[in-house]
Parts: structure tokens; sequence; C-alpha cells
């Protein structure tokens, strides 16, 4: 398959969407472990620390350039059923990459509603929340001008 | 030239030791911890995290410790550990139009889409030290509506795009060059000049901006737009054939605009300049803007007269890793280059002294 018609597949845009959500999810990831772990797996490859390569835009929106790297953990698990699962994630922490990987398994099974209610769900909700903290402070210094009248009639 | 000297095994373990000890400080005085350097010096973070060329705000902050706050001598530990990882490709370029923002001010705008949003900044404090930060104390911050929501923010500079009075800046498909990989080579493109000034040392960059703004290559800009906030970074893999988003990276972007271009049948236009720093800084980001446009001077035909548009000066310059290499290399042993130096000039003295002292005898006889 075209990698552009990929990116347009529904199914890979719910993948991508959860893959994003784990990504994020760091710690918050930890509670689920016992869940995410009860089942057979094997790590087709081990989490990994490395990095990637950042890429900027000239001018936001222009040719690409390359700006600096960042740290990141990948990982590849399969599951006895044979599904694989894959994490890249920001960061260093090997535990938040295996348990991304393994749940990204989980997502691709038939207990995918389950996973994504569960799981995927409540995560994005605390995302979304934090988000939407961050843009009401900023929101608190947003400058309201006013203009001086002056003396004269 | 220098020469392997043996010996001092003994003073330079000591040394080291001595200097642990200084790092620690009054044992007394509770120790650092790398979590407090990293929430509570986010901006020294920010600085050690783009010069290093590695975001990792954790490992920066380790850096700092571990330089005792020398943050040259960390960006050096950040970028010497960067080769120590291997590297799993490149990510998509940001969209930083995309970000969440924590701050954007426009200084060529009052009333602009979005409006100007101050967030955490040192613009308009006083200066004055704070003597209540000597004693520990609660900052909870301002009032926040919790249903606030910030309004989209377009970027300035396409609304000067869109009237023609400015290039727009367009994608292309071109391969991105990576001077990690492979050496500049002077006249270099934009991109690598970009990459490199990315990592370049911010007073270096801040002074030489400043230099334009003296005469040293005059253009007339005005911040145009400086955002900073969390961008998402996406990659392709190629075992998945699709992208996915890594997680978030702070970033700080400033667009400056510049004066005119045109003639021979091309309309007036303003130009750009562009910087792009990890982290919260906006200092570094004007000074990379600044330089960037200065560096475009081969582009627009101008007249190269100030240091700032001289690409080799100003790119083999300005990495603060190589510069303090070199000039820290000159505290090795040069016993043997000195020994020949002293012998040269103490023959040269007596050559010079030889016929002196001819001349005062005869004056004498």
């Amino acid at each position: 398959m075209h990698s552009s018609d990929m990116h347009n597949a529904p199914q890979t845009q719910t993948r991508q969407r959860w893959m994003g959500v784990l990504a994020r999810a760091g710690h918050a990831l930890r509670p689920f472990q016992d869940a995410l772990k009860d089942t057979e797996y094997r790590l087709i490859r081990a989490p990994e620390i490395g990095m990637t390569l950042v890429r900027g835009r000239m001018g936001g929106t222009g040719e690409a350039f390359n700006f600096g790297e960042m740290s990141v953990t990948r990982c590849v698990v399969r599951l006895a059923d044979g599904r694989t699962g894959y994490s890249y994630v920001a960061g260093r922490d090997k535990a938040h990459a295996e348990l991304a990987a393994l749940a990204d398994a989980h997502l691709q099974g038939t207990q995918q509603q389950h996973w994504l209610g569960t799981l995927i769900e409540p995560l994005a909700a605390a995302q979304r929340a934090r988000r939407a903290a961050t843009a009401a402070a900023t929101a608190t210094t947003q400058v309201e001008f006013f203009t001086l009248v002056r003396g004269e009639d | 030239m220098y020469v392997a000297v043996k010996g001092g095994e003994r003073a330079i373990d000591n040394a080291h030791l001595l200097l642990a000890k200084m790092r620690r400080g009054d044992t007394s005085i509770p120790e650092l911890t790398v979590e407090q350097v990293r929430q509570q010096m986010p901006l020294a973070v920010a600085r050690v995290m783009s010069e290093g060329s590695l975001y990792d705000s954790e490992l920066a902050a380790l850096a700092i410790k571990q330089a005792a706050g020398d943050l040259m001598e960390a960006i050096f530990l950040l970028r010497a550990y960067r080769t120590t990882l291997p590297r799993f490709g490149s990510s998509l370029p940001l969209d930083t139009t995309q970000m969440l923002l924590s701050r954007r001010i426009s200084a060529t705008f009052k009333d602009l889409p979005g409006g100007q949003l101050l967030g955490p900044t040192f613009d308009y404090t006083h200066r004055l030290l704070d003597f209540a930060l000597l004693a520990e104390g609660e900052h909870p911050g301002p009032q926040v509506d919790a249903t606030a929501q910030l309004e989209s923010c377009p970027r300035v500079l396409d609304l000067l795009a869109a009237e023609g009075l400015l290039a727009r800046e367009r994608p292309s498909a071109a391969e991105v060059p990576d001077m990690t990989r492979e050496p500049l080579d002077f006249p270099t493109s934009r991109a690598q000049r970009l990459q490199a000034l990315a990592r370049g040392d911010e007073g270096f960059l801040l002074a030489l901006g400043y230099s334009t703004q003296r005469g040293y290559g005059r253009n007339h800009p005005f911040a145009g737009e400086i955002r900073i906030g969390e961008v998402e970074v996406w990659i392709e893999p190629e075992e998945l054939g699709f992208a996915v988003p890594l997680g978030d990276i702070e970033i700080t972007e400033c667009e400056m605009v510049n004066q005119f271009v045109g003639g021979k049948g091309i309309e007036p236009q303003f130009t750009r300049g562009y910087g792009l720093a990890f982290g919260y800084a906006e200092r570094k980001a004007m000074g990379m803007a600044l330089v960037d446009r200065s560096l475009r001077a081969g582009e627009y035909a101008e007249e190269v007269e100030g240091p700032a548009q001289q690409e080799e000066f100003v790119l083999m310059h300005c990495d603060n890793v190589e510069a303090a290499g070199f000039v820290s290399h000159l505290k090795l042993p040069h016993y043997v280059d000195f020994q020949s130096e002293l012998e040269l000039i103490r023959k040269l003295r007596k050559q010079a002294e030889a016929p002196m002292q001819a001349a005062a005898q005869e004056n004498r006889a």
C-alpha cells in the first residue's frame, strides 16, 4: 500500500491516535501494567534508547532543515496470537516504551473496544484536560488594549 | 605542539575529588536533586538542550548539576552523550503553526487574530532583586477561568504574505543537509546555516545580532512574531509505513520582518529571518533570526560589510563546544613548544646585543 493511502486509511488514523496518546502517557501507564502484561508475549525488540533528528521548517512553513535531536525509546512486542505491537516514545523510559508497545498490540485485537474504553479514552481525557488548563492559564495574560482619550473636544 | 607527559595521576585524581567536593558545597545544606534543577531552572535546561543539540530535560538537568552550574560545560557533556546514542531516523518537519501556545507576541501589529499572549515573561519586570525569594514561599499564579480558551493564532507573517508584501515560505522536496554527518562546505545553503545556528552559542548570536542593529550589516528588523509552546513531533518508521506521534516538545520560534528588497521589475518586499530553539529561549531565537537574515546578504545582493554577514566567520565560530575546546587546549602542556620559543627569543636578543656592545666599545675608545 502506498504510504499516503496508509495515512488516510481510517484504521491507520485510529492507530496513530492511540499511539500518540500512549506516547504521551508516561507514568500514567503504570497503573495498567498488570492488565497489559497479563498475557503471553515476547520482546521482538527489547526497549531501546536512541534519538530522532527533529526537523523544522524555514519560517515555520517553508523548506525543512535539521533542528536538533531528541531522545526516543522504541520497543516491539509480539503476543502469543501473533499480533505485533510497536512503540516510539519521547524520552528514555524503557518501561513506558514496553507498556506502550503491549497496549498497541492489545488494541489491534478483538478486545479493541475494551482497551479503547478503559485505557485510551481516560488517558486522552487527562491529556486534553492538561492542554486545556495550559491554554486557560495563558489566556489570563492576553493583553486588552484601550485607547487613551485625548483631552480636547 | 604538545607532548605526552607521564605522572600527575595522583594530583589529577585528587583534583577531581576536590571538584566533587566544591560542587557539593556545604554539606549542612540539602543536596540539589536533578529533578529540582529540571523543575526550577527550566531556562538553563532549555539553553543546555538547544546548544547541546539534544532535547531531553532530565539529561540536561543532570549535566547542569554535574557541571556545577557551568552551562557551557553542561552543553559539552550533553553533546558527548549524544554521540553514544543510535539515531532512529528523522522526524517529519514540525508544524509550528499548530502549537499549544504559552506565549505569543508581535511587535508589528497591536491587534491581531488570537491577540497578544504574554505568558510567563521577564518583560515589564523592574529588574529589582526580589528579596522575598530569599525565603520559601507559595507561588500560586493568577486566578484562572478554567473554561477560558485561546482563539486560533494564525502566523503573523502570513498576514503580510497574503498581501504580497512578503515572500511565502514554501516546502520543497529537496534533500535536507545534515552537518553532523557531512561537514559544512562554503558557500552554505540556508538549511545548513539554520542547523548550525540552532546549536550555536546564544551569547555569540546575540552579539552578532546586536552588531547588525548598530550598523554592521544593517537590515532594520522587527519582531514580527514570537511563539513559545508545545509542538507535536511525528516520525515515520520504515517498519510501520505510516507516521506516528512521539510526544510533544517545547520550542521557541521567532520570525523577524526586515527591510525591503525589490527593483528590476520586482515590487519591494519585506524579507524574513527565522529563529528556532528548544524550550523557552526567546533571546536565543531572536539572535538566531537576526543572524539568519544577515547571512542572506548574498541572496539579496547586499554588500557584505559586517561580521554578521560573513557566513564562514559566523558558522565556524558560533559553536561554543568547538570554541571552548580550542581555547582550552592552550592549557595542555606546551613545554617543548615554549622551550623552542624561549631559545629563539634568547638568540634574537643576543644577536641584537652583540652590535650594541661593539658600538659601545667604539664610543669608549
